[in-house]
C-alpha cells in the first residue's frame, strides 16, 4: 500500500518569512481565513449601514449624532438626506452581496476546508489563490474608498440600472466616480472570485487523494465545488458588463444608454445602447449569484447537520443531484426579476416556469434534512442550532418565491418590501446561518480552540427570534404595496406603514446588537478559549483527522492520508464510537445510500 | 433546549402565519377589469405555500423535540419511504403544485398582455421623468403632435418636447401633471422615460410596468371604480425616487370631460 497519493506534490514548501506566512501567504489554510477576516470586516460595515438606514426609515427626521463625520454633505446637521440613504442602502447590499455573502461561504471556508476536505495538501495553483484574496481585497478598498471621494459612493442600488448608473453626474450624487468604483470594485472581485473557482474546480477534480472518489467527497466539497462552477460562468459575464459600464463613463461609449435622453433640459450626447442589456447581463450574474451565496451554506449545514444527526442523510447521491439541479436551472430563471421591465410579455412566461420548476430541487433537498432528521440521534450545540435553524430560514423564505416566480403576481409584488423579505430570508439570514454553524463548527480546527458554547446559544437564540421578527413584517407590508428604496414613505396610502418600520428598526437594532456576543466569542475564543481536541465532534471527514489542530503548512504532515469510506459513516459500531472516520482503515459494515 | 427549539420555531410559525390569514395587511382593492385572475392566482399562491410552509416548519419542528433525546443504545431509524419516496412526493406534491400555478399564472398573464387594446381605447401618454410624471391627451384632433427631445424644457413648460408653431397635430395636446380617466372605458397608456429608468404603478388598478429609456412601451386597462388613487415609481430613479409620484382620479364620463376642458384652457 502506498502511503501517499500520486498527485500529492509539493506546490510550495514552508513559508519562510512572516510575510510570507500572515501577508502573502500561499497556503490556502491562511488565505481562507484572510478571506474570512475580510468578511468579518465587510459584515461589522454592512451591519452599521443596516442600523443607520433603519433609524431613518423609521424616524426621518431623526438627527443621528455623529453621522455628519461620516459626510458632512450626506448628513447637513446629522440628518441624513435622501441620496445619501440610496448610498448607504447601495453599499449595505454590494458589501453583504459580494463582500460577505460570497466571501464567507465560499472563498473563505472553501478555501481552509475543501483541500484538507479532499485530502490534498494545497491547491494546484497556490499565487492564483493568493492573488485571488489580494484582487478581491483590493475590489473592497475600491468600493469603500467611495465613501471617501467626491460626492460619495453610488446611489444606484446594487443592481445598478442603466442609464441611472451608466450617465455619470448628471444622474445624481455618486453616479460619476462613486459607479466608475463601484463597477471597479466589482470587476476586481469578479477576478478575484474566478481565480478562486478555478482553483476549486481542479482541487476537486485534480488533488483528491487515494481512494476519494468524487462520490466520497463530503457535502461541503460538492457544494463548494458546484458554486465555483457557477462563480466561473456568472462572474465571467458580470466582469465585462462592468467594463462595458465603467467604458460608459470614461471611454464615451454608449454600450447602456440609449439617445434621445434628457436630464436637466440638457440633450444627453448617447446614442445606440440598450438599458435593458445591462439588465439581461446583470441577472444573468445576479440570479445564479443567489445560489453562489446559498449552495456552500447548504453543503455546510448538510455536513454540520450529519455530524450533528450520528447519520448521513438519506441520500448523499440525490443531495449532490439537487444541488447540481439548482446550479443549472439558476441560469434559466434569472428573468424573473424582468417581468415588468419591458422585455417581451411571452419571455416572462418562459422564465416563470423554470423558476417554479427549481422549487422542485429546493422541495428535495429540504427533504431529505426533514427526512433525515428522522429516527436520528441528534446532538444540540451551536453549530447543529443554526444548522437547523438555517432550514426553518431556508423554508421561510423559500415558499416565498412560489410567489414571485409568477408574472401576474409580480404586478403587485415587483419592487416592493415582499421581494427585500424574500430575499433577505433566504440568502441573507440563510446564508448567514450557514456561515455561524460553519463557524462554530470549523473554529475549532482552524484555531485550536473551542468557542464559547453559552455565549453561542445567546447568540443563536436573539438572531433566530430577531430576524424574523425583523423579515417577517416585510413580506406583510410588501403585500399591502409598501415600495422599496424609499428614504420617507410620502405616499398617502404608505404612511399606515410607518409605524410597522419603526418595529422593524427596533428589531433591527436589537438583532444587529446581538451580533455583538458573536464578536466578543469570536476574539475572545480565538486567543483564551479553551484548547480544542483534533476531532470535538466526533466526525469522519479528513479535516478531522490531521496530525495536529490546526493543521500543519502542508494539512497532513509527511504522510498524506488514504481514503477508505464514504464520507459519513455514522451510526456504526466502529472502534472509536459511532463513527468511522473516513481514513480509517478499520472494516465496517458501510452505511449505504438509501436512494 | 431540542423542545424548546422545537416550540419557538411552531410559534413563530403560527405567528407569522396570523396577520396573512387575519388580512392583517393585504393587497388593496381591485379597480380594473383584468385584476380578477391576478387576485385569484394570489390568494391560490397563498393558500397553497402557507400551507407548505406550516407544514415543513411543523414537520421539523416535531423531528427537533423527537429525536434530540434517544434513548441510549437506540439505532438509527429510516424515514418510511426513504429518499426515492422523498423525490416521488417531491415531485408529486411541489411538481403538480408548480406546474398548476405556472399554467394558471401564465394565462393569468396573457389574459392582460397577450390581448391588443380595443379600437375605441382611449390613447393617453405618460412621460417619466426625474421625479415626476407627467401626461398628455391627443385634445379633439385625436392625435398627438410628434416629440422633438431637445425642445424638452422644464425652464419654459415644454414638458414633452412639443413644437406647437411646426406641429398642427400638437397644438391641441394637452399636457397635465395629472392623470385622470373615465370610468369604464378602455385606457391606452404609451409610456415613455425622458432620461432613467422609472415605473409606473398604481396598486389598485393592478397596472405596474417600467419606463425604459429607448423603448416606448404600451399598456391597456379599464378602470370599474370612481375614485383618487396614487401612481407611484417603482423603480430607483435617483434621489428624488421615494417622491416620485401623481394622483390618478378615475371620474364618470361626464366628470372627465368637464375636468378635460378645464385643463386645455390652462394650456
Amino acid at each position: 500500500m502506498h502511503d501517499t497519493s500520486s498527485h500529492a506534490v509539493a506546490h510550495h514548501g514552508p513559508p519562510a518569512s512572516f510575510i510570507r506566512k500572515h501577508i502573502f501567504s500561499l497556503d490556502h489554510k491562511v488565505i481562507g481565513k484572510q478571506y474570512f477576516g475580510l468578511a468579518f470586516v465587510a459584515v461589522l460595515v454592512g451591519i452599521f449601514l443596516s442600523w443607520l438606514m433603519r433609524l431613518h426609515l423609521g424616524w426621518t427626521n431623526l438627527a443621528i449624532p455623529g453621522l455628519h463625520l461620516l459626510s458632512s454633505n450626506g448628513a447637513p446637521g446629522n440628518l441624513m438626506t435622501p441620496e445619501y440613504y440610496l448610498q448607504l442602502m447601495t453599499m449595505h447590499a454590494t458589501i453583504m452581496v459580494f463582500f460577505v455573502l460570497t466571501t464567507a461561504p465560499f472563498a473563505a471556508f472553501g478555501n481552509y476546508f475543501l483541500p484538507i476536505q479532499v485530502g490534498a495538501e494545497d491547491m494546484p495553483f497556490p499565487r492564483f489563490n493568493m492573488m485571488s484574496f489580494w484582487i478581491t481585497f483590493l475590489g473592497f478598498i475600491a468600493l469603500m474608498s467611495s465613501f471617501f471621494v467626491g460626492d460619495g459612493p453610488t446611489l444606484g442600488g446594487w443592481t445598478q440600472y442603466a442609464p441611472l448608473s451608466a450617465i455619470g453626474q448628471a444622474a445624481g450624487p455618486g453616479e460619476g466616480t462613486g459607479v466608475v468604483l463601484w463597477a471597479i470594485s466589482i470587476t476586481l472581485f469578479c477576478i478575484g472570485q474566478l481565480l478562486g473557482s478555478l482553483n476549486f474546480i481542479t482541487t476537486t477534480l485534480d488533488m483528491r487523494t487515494r481512494g476519494m472518489s468524487l462520490m466520497r467527497m463530503p457535502l461541503s466539497v460538492w457544494a463548494w465545488f458546484i458554486t465555483s462552477v457557477m462563480g466561473l460562468t456568472a462572474f465571467a459575464v458580470l466582469m465585462p458588463a462592468c467594463i462595458l459600464l465603467i467604458l460608459d463613463h470614461v471611454a464615451g461609449t454608449s454600450f447602456f444608454v440609449p439617445s434621445n435622453l434628457v436630464i436637466n433640459d440638457q440633450l444627453l450626447p448617447h446614442s445606440g445602447g440598450s438599458t435593458l442589456l445591462w439588465q439581461h447581463l446583470f441577472w444573468f450574474f445576479g440570479h445564479p449569484e443567489v445560489y453562489i451565496a446559498i449552495v456552500p451554506g447548504m453543503g455546510i449545514v448538510s455536513h454540520v447537520l450529519i455530524t450533528s444527526m450520528r447519520r448521513p442523510l438519506l441520500s448523499h447521491r440525490v443531495m449532490i443531484y439537487s444541488m447540481g439541479a439548482l446550479a443549472v436551472l439558476s441560469y434559466m430563471v434569472y428573468g424573473h426579476h424582468m417581468f415588468v421591465s419591458g422585455m417581451n410579455p411571452v419571455s416572462s412566461i418562459a422564465f416563470s416556469f423554470p423558476t417554479l420548476i427549481i422549487t422542485i430541487p429546493a422541495t428535495i433537498i429540504v427533504l431529505l434534512w426533514l427526512g433525515s432528521l428522522y429516527g436520528s440521534r441528534l446532538r444540540i450545540n451551536t453549530a447543529s442550532l443554526f444548522a437547523l435553524g438555517f432550514i426553518s430560514m431556508f423554508i421561510s423564505g423559500g415558499v416565498s418565491g412560489f410567489f414571485l416566480a409568477q408574472p401576474s403576481i409580480d404586478i403587485l409584488l415587483h419592487g416592493t418590501y415582499f421581494v427585500v423579505g424574500h430575499f433577505h430570508m433566504v440568502m441573507g439570514v440563510a446564508a448567514m446561518f450557514g456561515i455561524f454553524a460553519g463557524t462554530f463548527f470549523w473554529f475549532p480546527k482552524m484555531f485550536g480552540r473551542m468557542m464559547n458554547e453559552t455565549l453561542g446559544r445567546i447568540h443563536f437564540w436573539l438572531t433566530f427570534v430577531g430576524t424574523y421578527t425583523i423579515f417577517m413584517p416585510f413580506h406583510y407590508i410588501g403585500l399591502a404595496g409598501n415600495i422599496r428604496r424609499y428614504q420617507a414613505f410620502t405616499p398617502d396610502y404608505m404612511q399606515q406603514f410607518i409605524p410597522v418600520h419603526k418595529f422593524i428598526t427596533v428589531a433591527a437594532l436589537l438583532t444587529g446588537a446581538a451580533q455583538l456576543i458573536f464578536v466578543y466569542n469570536l476574539i475572545h475564543s480565538r486567543f483564551w478559549g479553551k484548547p480544542a481536541p483534533d476531532n470535538p465532534w466526533e466526525a469522519t471527514s479528513l479535516e478531522w483527522s490531521t496530525p495536529s489542530t490546526p493543521p500543519p503548512w502542508n494539512n497532513f504532515g509527511d504522510k498524506m492520508p488514504v481514503v477508505y469510506h464514504d464520507p459519513y459513516q455514522y451510526g456504526v459500531e466502529g472502534s472509536t464510537g459511532d463513527y468511522v472516520m473516513q481514513n480509517s482503515p478499520e472494516r465496517i459494515e458501510t452505511v449505504r445510500d438509501e436512494a | 433546549m431540542a423542545k424548546l427549539f422545537a416550540v419557538t420555531i411552531i410559534v413563530i410559525a403560527i405567528l407569522s402565519a396570523i396577520p396573512i390569514v387575519r388580512h392583517t395587511w393585504w393587497t388593496s382593492q381591485d379597480i380594473s377589469t383584468h385584476g380578477a385572475p391576478i387576485d385569484e392566482q394570489m390568494s391560490e399562491t397563498m393558500a397553497e405555500s402557507g400551507i407548505l410552509f406550516l407544514a415543513s416548519q411543523i414537520l421539523l419542528a416535531v423531528f427537533i423535540w423527537k429525536f434530540s433525546r434517544p434513548r441510549p443504545g437506540e439505532k438509527i431509524k429510516s424515514f418510511p419511504g426513504g429518499a426515492m419516496g422523498l423525490v416521488i412526493a417531491a415531485f408529486l406534491l411541489v411538481g403538480t403544485e408548480v406546474l398548476a400555478l405556472g399554467a394558471f399564472g401564465a394565462k393569468a398573464w396573457a389574459s392582460i398582455y397577450f390581448t391588443p387594446p380595443g379600437a375605441n381605447a382611449m390613447p393617453l401618454q405618460v412621460q417619466a421623468g426625474q421625479f415626476a410624471f407627467y401626461f398628455r391627451y391627443p385634445g379633439p384632433d385625436g392625435k398627438f403632435g410628434p416629440l422633438h427631445p431637445d425642445l424638452i424644457s422644464e425652464a419654459n413648460q415644454n414638458i414633452f418636447g412639443l413644437d406647437t408653431e411646426h406641429d398642427p397635430d400638437s397644438k391641441d395636446d394637452i399636457v397635465t401633471a395629472e392623470m385622470a380617466i373615465p370610468v369604464n372605458r378602455e385606457i391606452h397608456l404609451l409610456m415613455h422615460s425622458k432620461d432613467v429608468g422609472h415605473a409606473f404603478f398604481v396598486p389598485e388598478l393592478r397596472v405596474h410596468q417600467d419606463f425604459v429609456p429607448g423603448l416606448d412601451l404600451s399598456m391597456h386597462f379599464t378602470a370599474t371604480k370612481v375614485g383618487r388613487y396614487e401612481i407611484v415609481c417603482t423603480q430607483l430613479c435617483g434621489l428624488g425616487h421615494y417622491n416620485m409620484r401623481a394622483y390618478l382620479s378615475v371620474f364618470s364620463q361626464e366628470d372627465f370631460d368637464s375636468w378635460l376642458k378645464k385643463q386645455a384652457t390652462f394650456q
